[in-house]
């Protein structure tokens, strides 16, 4: 008998799941040693609750009534129901607080295009430590994660969600074409961000700024870029060798303040993670906290890796 | 470096412009049927197909119409320049003579709609407060109007001879489309300055 089920999900089977948890168990005993403490939170939340963190963000694909009529959402991350946890259990415990999870996270897919509705994640919450000290402990903690599932030919690409609209600022840009800019930034598409910089003046060097990838030399003359700078000083020697900054990076999640990250390996198509400082988002709960989290996807951890060849 | 080159009216130009970046093309122009030309690092295809091949990283560039990229305008690649060939136009049009199309809005309270681009039919329509029902074609979509199925058509356009051959007129102009460069995200970053250098070479031109 076949019985399906939905697309977008899948069966995970001994063999594979044996390499999965080679995986984790990597990842675990670098949390461990830096002393995060796992954390798991429900699958379902309260929709009002989840969106009271970032409306778009909480972007919840699956809703459900419950038998009083309340609306429950399935997570569609880890880090605003972290950020719930903080407000609601921590509420005056001594900073920073280091948590780490492995959980299923959900999300809508378009139609035929091979995306999963159910993503493992792995990845960590730093609550409490500010940046950039707080951030390179992130970054640092992701590269050591990445080690231990034995990826080698990773990079991370390093950029900041308010560089470009201070750069803008800077240059004089006003706000309503201040908007149009960055969203041409966030949609990637660079041919139309030069025809809106062209409407607004042309002002110098934005285009290139927004364009800019590479190692640390491309920050100089970028007075933006100096919460990027004082970051990479703070990161190891073999954590700064993997790093690419790229000026223009705009993660798609709102509630991001500063420093943002993604994960590249040469083996995958897409970023198999990212993160970034948030540091407003613990406010909205109740607990006002500068924090900094990253999450990967394990299974395209898993896929890298094959790809690799490094099983 | 893979590139993904589109067959159909975009080809030859693409084909010249990969030249002039000093890639040898010619056994990709001598061979109607082969689809993967290893050693030239091109791969051909529908131009509707390029985005999805970039997109999932099988190619790390990518040459298509601005038409294409509206129309899948969710897909995770970075536009990167705007090529100046193959423009042409996507329009809204309907059989000539009297507005049937205009008529149905009007008597039927919306407009049945072919079209090869349901997604920019649907924008467009929604944004300029008209009710539509989009039909979607694979093929000939001047055929729809003709034999009664729709009022109208949204489809490209260079000339405008086939619609005029087949007895339809433009009403409205949606948006103009031209050949863009489009690039993989994780290729965008990891094969920066190999990019970086076509870009430059393309706008140098």
């Amino acid at each position: 008998m076949i019985h399906p089920i939905p697309s977008g999900t899948r069966d995970v089977l001994p063999d594979e799941l044996r390499e999965l948890r080679a995986i984790t168990d990597g990842m675990r005993a670098v949390f461990d040693a830096r002393s995060y403490g796992e954390v798991a939170t429900p699958a379902l939340e309260y929709e009002d609750v989840l969106t009271r963190g970032d409306q778009a963000a909480a972007d919840p694909a699956y809703r459900l009534f419950d038998e009083h009529g309340n609306v429950l959402v399935l997570r569609s991350d880890m880090t605003i129901p972290i950020a719930r946890v903080v407000a609601t259990r921590y509420p005056s415990a001594p900073v920073p607080l280091r948590f780490y999870y492995l959980q299923h996270a959900y999300r809508a897919v378009h139609q035929h295009r091979a995306q999963p509705r159910e993503i493992l994640q792995v990845g960590i919450e730093l609550v409490g430590a500010p940046g950039p000290e707080g951030t390179a402990e992130a970054v640092t903690v992701l590269c050591a994660a990445l080690d231990a599932a034995g990826l080698r030919s990773y990079r991370v690409g390093l950029g900041d969600a308010s560089l470009f609209s201070r750069a803008l600022e800077r240059a004089g840009v006003e706000d309503g074409a201040r908007d149009t800019i960055l969203h041409e930034l966030a949609t990637r598409d660079l041919v139309g961000l030069e025809r809106e910089l062209a409407r607004a003046g042309s002002p110098d060097g934005l285009l290139e700024l927004a364009t800019t990838r590479g190692g640390i030399d491309t920050l100089d003359g970028v007075p933006e870029a100096e919460p990027l700078r004082a970051l990479y000083d703070g990161l190891p020697e073999d954590v700064r060798a993997r790093v690419i900054f790229d000026l223009g990076l705009v993660r798609t999640l709102g509630y991001y303040t500063g420093a943002v990250f993604e994960v590249y390996d040469a083996a995958f198509g897409a970023p198999i993670g990212g993160g970034g400082r948030y540091d407003d988002l613990l406010g909205r709960f109740g607990r006002e906290l500068p924090a900094c989290g990253w999450a990967l996807d394990v299974e395209r951890v898993h896929a890298a890796r094959l790809e690799e060849g490094v099983v | 470096m893979r590139i993904a080159v589109p067959r159909g009216a975009l080809f030859r130009e693409t084909l010249d412009r990969l030249d002039g970046l000093g890639v040898d093309t010619a056994e990709v122009r001598a061979n109607d049927r082969k689809l993967l030309f290893e050693d030239a690092g091109i791969v051909t295809m529908r131009p509707s197909d390029v985005a999805t091949y970039v997109e999932a990283g099988a190619a790390d560039l990518g040459i298509t119409g601005k038409d294409v990229l509206a129309e899948q305008s969710e897909r995770g690649v970075y536009e990167l320049l705007d090529l100046g060939f193959g423009g042409c136009t996507m329009v809204f049009a309907t059989v000539e003579g009297e507005d049937s199309a205009g008529e149905a809005l009007r008597r039927l309270g919306m407009m049945r709609i072919a079209t090869k681009y349901p997604r920019i039919a649907a924008r467009y329509f929604e944004r300029t407060g008209r009710q539509v029902e989009i039909v979607e074609v694979k093929g000939s979509v001047e055929l729809a109007p003709l034999t009664g199925m729709v009022h109208g058509i949204v489809d490209l356009t260079a000339t405008g001879t086939t619609l005029r051959e087949n007895g339809l007129v433009v009403r409205e102009e949606i948006m103009e489309s031209t050949a863009r460069l489009i690039a993989n995200p994780v290729s965008y970053r990891l094969k920066a300055a190999e990019i970086d250098g076509v870009l430059e070479r393309l706008r140098a031109r």
